[in-house]
């Protein structure tokens, strides 16, 4: 033991965040589940309000994007800011502030949702009081992440914590801009905006979610943890940074895809069209960046599921970043709007990008944060990958069926102009997919809740370590 | 299209802001020397 006061690492609050993320993802996609059989099966709610589809849809969102999601976030930029910077956290306590007010968040969405407490608003349906604190723990979370970087001892700033730090200061900006409401009660309130003009703040906001929560913050999460994977460098540092400035300078305009055909003015359309074309490079630069990350190293996929996880991850992310660049093609479009082509797009995205990069950080950082040199059962985290990669194409596959159906079907027309379908017929030659879909979600699920045995073993037979900061070679 | 009066000005001075942080940052020295700072983090812990 060295005599100096050697300074530790910050670790107890991304241990929290970590173990919560996993808790928080089996919830998340139980829900999910549910709701998936609920729409094949409608039965499934019981008559019980609170298990109505309406009620638990926004239960299940929020739970996968913010408690599963920002968990690993919140994990993860605080150790990577920390090993980066070869510092503890800036004001560990607001750290701590950040963990539990984030959990009374989540707590509060659990409870409000089902209870029909909604703004109404996709991604961001939580009422007024739940979002003053959400802004709280986020200006906290500013605070602790950009403190951090400025008490750094090292002088460059590693590219990952440009992502996080644009993920979170877009996302406050996001977040108080689009909740600005007028309370009309403790749980009610109207949005301060209205008609076209809500729509289009409401869609800025949620493509930005999906932008900078689920884009930004996770290739953050990539660009440090895939080169500790591979123990390799990022393939290109300097596309690293070129595609960041050019990913978060785009992405803000491309809301007006959710919009087409609406009576949003057709010059926002076109501009979000646009650039969401102009997006695909950006989002490339960063898969290509990642996967050749693995450059002389492509043996490593062979043995190692935890790699299998992270690169696996950023084909999901090159698909999903074709995928939307063509559905925000009006044209396109014009099919693909409100049909399950949408729905799967988002789950690609989802259960392909941003759940399998969570899961590949988070089996490479627990066996950290309890001192072991891996998870307790290295064979589960194989399994788990299968099942996670089955139900994710089991579940895309349904759903651009059922999607490119829907949309061909809608819009048959007989010789004399008459519609050839009824609605209720689409509905009706749906269902087999949505069964589909359900089965590939249940095996997603129960790879979730492996990951979440393996977890607490790992947890159960470690310690949690105190890390202590080594200087950096040369600041 | 009124709010055009306050969104123009306003994404303005967002460019404005985000020129600053880019300026600031290579004035900082933080694109030199790219090909070690990559490896950086291979070398911690």
């Amino acid at each position: 033991m060295n005599q100096t006061d050697q300074a530790v690492y910050t670790d107890t609050v991304v241990r929290q965040f970590s173990i919560m993320a996993v808790v928080w993802g089996v919830v998340g996609m139980l829900v999910g589940v549910v709701i998936a059989s609920q729409l094949a099966w409608p039965e499934l709610n019981f008559g019980i309000s609170w298990l109505t589809y309406g009620r638990l849809r926004p239960l299940h969102t929020n739970a996968v994007i913010f408690a599963f999601g920002g968990s690993a976030l919140f994990a993860t930029s605080y150790y990577v800011v920390q090993r980066t910077c070869h510092t503890a956290l800036f004001l560990p306590k607001l750290a701590a502030v950040t963990f539990w007010g984030w959990q009374l968040v989540i707590l509060a969405a659990a409870i409000s949702l089902p209870l029909g407490y909604t703004q109404g608003k996709e991604y961001a349906e939580l009422e007024w009081p739940i979002d003053i604190l959400i802004a709280v723990v986020w200006v906290s979370y500013a605070i602790v992440f950009f403190g951090t970087l400025g008490i750094r001892k090292v002088k460059h700033i590693y590219v990952a914590n440009w992502f996080f730090g644009a993920f979170i200061i877009a996302v406050a900006l996001l977040h108080i801009v689009n909740s600005a409401a007028i309370p009309a009660g403790w749980m009610k309130s109207y949005s301060a905006y209205a008609g076209a003009q809500d729509a289009m703040i409401q869609w800025w906001y949620g493509h930005n979610a999906v932008g900078f929560f689920l884009t930004a913050g996770f290739l953050g999460m990539m660009y440090y943890f895939i080169p500790k994977q591979v123990e390799r460098p990022v393939y290109s540092y300097r596309l690293s940074i070129v595609h960041f400035w050019a990913l978060i300078f785009t992405y803000m305009w491309a809301g007006p895809h959710h919009l087409h055909y609406t009576a949003l003015p057709d010059w926002t359309q076109s501009l979000g069209m646009v650039f969401s074309l102009v997006l695909l490079a950006p989002s490339w630069g960063g898969m290509i960046n990642g996967i050749m990350t693995l450059s002389g190293a492509w043996h490593k996929l062979r043995d190692d599921p935890v790699l299998r996880f992270l690169i696996v991850s950023l084909s999901f992310y090159g698909m999903s970043t074709f995928e939307g660049p063509m559905m925000a093609i009006k044209t396109v479009n014009a099919l693909s709007h409100y049909t399950d082509w949408t729905v799967g797009h988002v789950h690609s995205g989802a259960l392909g990008w941003v759940g399998l990069v969570s899961m590949g950080c988070l089996y490479f950082l627990v066996p950290k944060l309890f001192s072991q040199k891996k998870m307790y059962s290295v064979p589960a985290i194989e399994l788990h990958f299968w099942l996670a990669t089955i139900g994710i194409v089991l579940y895309i596959a349904a759903m651009w069926i059922a999607g490119v159906m829907q949309g061909l079907m809608w819009r048959a027309i007989n010789e004399d102009g008459t519609l050839t379908y009824t609605f209720v017929e689409s509905v009706k030659a749906t269902y087999p997919f949505y069964v589909i879909r359900f089965a590939g979600g249940l095996l997603y699920l129960a790879g979730m809740l492996i990951m979440l045995w393996n977890v607490i073993k790992t947890a159960l037979q470690g310690e949690a370590p105190l890390v202590s900061i080594p200087a950096p070679a040369h600041a | 299209m009124d709010s055009l009066y306050l969104l123009i000005p306003l994404s303005v001075l967002l460019v404005l802001a985000i020129l600053v942080g880019l300026w600031w940052a290579v004035d900082r020295g933080q694109f030199e020397d790219l090909e070690h700072e990559a490896e950086r983090i291979l070398r911690d812990d």
